[in-house]
């Protein structure tokens, strides 16, 4: 009787699916052949060949095991997730790396509209931040909240929708800036029906992840489960106020946006900074509350301090856009909160990192004997490093210097590189061999190499940024004993020339690990045995394949 | 506190977030929309041309806002490399906004008629033929690619519709006027310059031909940006004192 239920659920489920894909490919094949942008014409045939890959793959399994109902954690689009999340994270770095590069040599800009810094820098950092970041969100938030509430995600293809959509998303993105298709609103560049697109993904996201804390079988919600819901919620609102626009026809992919000038400025800033502090802190926050309590088998070190930081770090962070605008025709007062509220979010971004590092309270040895503990850890230092820079330089008088500067970009691959990127790599370490079942990792000491090379990397790659961005700044300012100002504007061009060259060679040390890593991932996901399984802690085995705590 | 409520019911949290999430961007955007004071009354200020604007279009295209700011801060050297700092009026037809976040080239915001358009056509085609320490990409194919024309008045009526104000004279008139623009002396330039006072029109690529490619179209941008505003008359104290 009960199963009876469940497979016409499951039916139910199939035919909706099956719908759905046929919706889409309609959709796709209409804005193939309807477009006037060969572009969007493009975007519409992508949709078109996945939305029929899918249908092919619902009636497969449709009829395949239509009696079969699956128990347990859905695990197979978190998979598909943690590998998107390498793939596109050293595709998105080698971009940054050669952005890098054509700063130093700007012939490697090749003359070419879609080799171009102004088409690739945006490539760049929606790959870096969605693409890399987003997957590894998609990965981790999944994985957290089944294991939390011990619960199935809901839904028989949502979430594999949510996962392929989100990459299809990245994809028609990624190209349509090659192709100039953009609104050119920092970190908001895809057009109008990438960004509906978008939402469709992501409410699908939300319904997800809040039916599993629905269905949850733990009477409370763990707080990672906070910041992961914080995110996802936050970033939906993010997105669909910053977004607003109007397509100049629907077969047309360029739209206005409905805000000008000094409002849409101040919206813009107040999404942008908050895709830094939802997308890039909040989220990557969850991480850190499963994953290095997980890792070092401890409880999270203060209860009481998490729920305080929770909820300060997401009601200051909002105010904090307007510190992008300093010195501008934005109004003074906006102005003036902007940086008070920045000054105050260094208090609950380190409480953050406080409850992060002391979770490691009578586990500090395991630093010294878990590279991927080190990971974890190093991370959270780059956390509370960026997070003190950060409110030094929205105070007016540091940001008059330091605004328009590499200092900026310094300042964000720290938190960038440093934090996010750090903080992913050590919950996908923990992710692999657990997903796949395997014993532990394929090496560990490939995890060592990754480790320092990411570290040398950044490290390289934030100084240069730090002197490079002072020069400027003070070059910018500099006057003559006469009261003339001292350089032209070229000349700070020139003097910037050696930082970039060891900027991109910071750059190109960090791919240079993260290759270790996907190597080293390859091996771990195709079966290989460890080949130093005594080195691993037991918590790096997947559940059944641990030993018994000692 | 009792902060159980909001662990265990996740409808309370989720609702919880969003109220809190909320405060900051109400507090800070909606103001803008309706304080009078947050954009100068200027003498001036007027739509973009369609050549303009499709200029602006590729300027967005291409991705010019990663390394060039249009907006001059009030401060004493911005002013005096740049000139008069800049003003909210300046971009309210600005969708979307422009002012960047990274100098790696100079400020744009009032570049306008500080080079010739040969200049910049040259500087656009090859920055290093001007400037050899240049690290600005070259955009040859500017000057190569026709401007697509069929959507110009479509894109000035959704401009429109966002608030910019074009007259139905000007959308019925945009494809004219567009090409009007790189046509000196002729009968529609004479009637595109009463529709735009004191628009320049030019050959601004320095091609003979009358159909305007893509860098007549973001030369004709660059060389207006900054040059509406009447400085001599602008009155910053009074009701534009904030």
């Amino acid at each position: 009787m009960v199963n009876k239920s469940l497979a016409q659920r499951a039916a139910l489920a199939d035919c909706l699916a099956i719908f759905g894909c046929s919706v889409c490919a309609a959709l796709g094949a209409a804005l193939w052949l309807a477009s006037n942008s060969g572009g969007m014409a493009f975007h519409g045939l992508l949709l078109l060949v996945a939305s029929l890959v899918a249908l092919g793959c619902v009636i497969e399994f449709s009829f395949d095991s239509v009696r079969q109902i699956p128990s347990g954690y859905m695990d197979g689009p978190i998979r598909v997730a943690t590998i998107a999340a390498l793939i596109w994270g050293v595709a998105g770095f080698v971009v940054g790396d050669v952005i890098a590069w054509q700063l130093a040599v700007p012939a490697l800009n090749l003359d070419l509209p879609w080799t171009s810094f102004g088409r690739l820098r945006p490539l760049h950092t929606s790959a870096v931040i969605f693409a890399f970041g987003g997957n590894a969100l998609i990965a981790t938030s999944l994985y957290v909240v089944q294991r939390t509430c011990r619960a199935r995600l809901p839904g028989r293809w949502a979430p594999w929708f949510v996962v392929w959509g989100y990459q299809l998303f990245l994809l028609v993105a990624g190209t349509g800036y090659l192709l100039g298709i953009t609104q050119s609103k920092e970190y908001a560049e895809p057009e109008w029906y990438a960004d509906l697109w978008l939402t469709v993904v992501w409410v699908v996201y939300l319904a997800v992840f809040l039916g599993t804390l629905v269905k949850r079988k733990e009477p409370h919600i763990y707080v990672a489960n906070w910041f992961y819901l914080a995110f996802i919620v936050t970033i939906a609102m993010l997105h669909l106020v910053n977004n607003a626009a109007v397509p100049v026809s629907l077969t047309s992919a360029k739209s206005y946006i409905v805000y000008s000038g000094v409002q849409d400025a101040m919206t813009q800033w107040w999404y942008g900074h908050n895709a830094v502090g939802f997308f890039l802190t909040a989220g990557f926050l969850g991480i850190m509350y499963y994953f290095i309590p997980k890792r070092v088998e401890r409880p999270v070190y203060s209860y009481r301090l998490s729920i305080v930081h929770f909820w300060t770090l997401i009601f200051l962070y909002i105010w904090a856009g307007p510190h992008h605008l300093h010195y501008t025709a934005l109004p003074d007062w906006a102005q003036t909160l902007g940086m008070t509220f920045s000054v105050m979010l260094w208090m609950p971004s380190w409480g953050g990192m406080i409850n992060g590092l002391m979770t490691l309270s009578g586990a500090w040895d395991k630093l010294r004997t878990d590279p991927v503990v080190r990971l974890l850890v190093v991370s959270v230092a780059f956390y509370g490093m960026s997070t003190f820079e950060g409110p030094v330089m929205s105070i007016k008088a540091v940001n008059s210097l330091s605004h328009y500067t590499d200092w900026t970009i310094g300042h964000v691959h720290s938190g960038a590189l440093g934090w996010v990127a750090m903080v992913s790599f050590g919950a996908l370490y923990c992710l692999v061999p657990w997903l796949w079942n395997r014993r532990g990792l394929y090496s560990m000491r490939l995890v060592e190499w990754h480790f320092w090379t990411a570290t040398v990397g950044i490290l390289l790659y934030i100084t240069a940024m730090w002197v490079s961005g002072i020069t400027q700044g003070l070059m910018w300012r500099a006057y003559d004993r006469l009261g003339f100002l001292q350089y032209s504007f070229i000349e700070t061009v020139e003097a910037m020339k050696p930082y970039y060259v060891i900027r991109a060679i910071g750059g190109l040390i960090f791919i240079a690990g993260s290759l270790i890593m996907a190597y080293n991932v390859w091996r771990t996901v195709r079966g290989d045995e460890p080949i130093d399984a005594t080195e691993q802690p037991r918590i790096a085995a997947a559940v059944n394949l641990r030993p018994a705590a000692a | 506190m009792r902060h159980e409520v909001f662990e265990r019911n996740s409808l309370i949290l989720l609702i919880g977030v969003l109220i809190v999430v909320s405060i900051g961007g109400l507090v800070q955007i909606a103001p803008l929309f309706w304080v009078d004071s947050t954009i100068e009354s200027v003498k001036g200020m007027r739509p973009y041309t369609p050549l303009e604007q499709a200029g602006r279009d590729i300027y967005v295209r291409e991705g010019c806002y990663g390394c060039h700011s249009q907006m001059i801060r009030t401060l004493r050297d911005e002013v005096e490399r740049y000139g008069h700092y800049s003003l909210a009026a300046e971009s309210m037809y600005d969708h979307p906004f422009q002012w960047g976040s990274k100098r790696t080239g100079p400020d744009l915001a009032r570049v306008g008629g500080k080079y010739s358009d040969q200049w910049h056509a040259d500087h656009l085609i090859n920055p290093r033929s001007l400037v050899p320490e240049s690290i600005m990409p070259s955009y040859p194919w500017l000057a190569d690619t026709k401007l697509d024309l069929r959507e110009t008045a479509d894109r000035l009526r959704t401009l429109q519709r966002v608030g910019v104000p074009y007259t139905e004279e000007m959308l019925d008139k945009a494809q004219q006027d567009l090409v009007a623009q790189v046509d000196p002396d002729s009968r529609a330039a004479k009637e595109f310059m009463r529709r735009y006072p004191k628009a320049k029109v030019a050959k601004f690529d320095g091609q003979p031909g009358l159909q305007p490619t893509e860098l007549d179209a973001l030369v004709a941008y660059l060389q207006m940006l900054g040059t509406l505003v009447d400085f001599a008359t602008f009155d910053a104290s009074g009701p534009n004192l904030r």
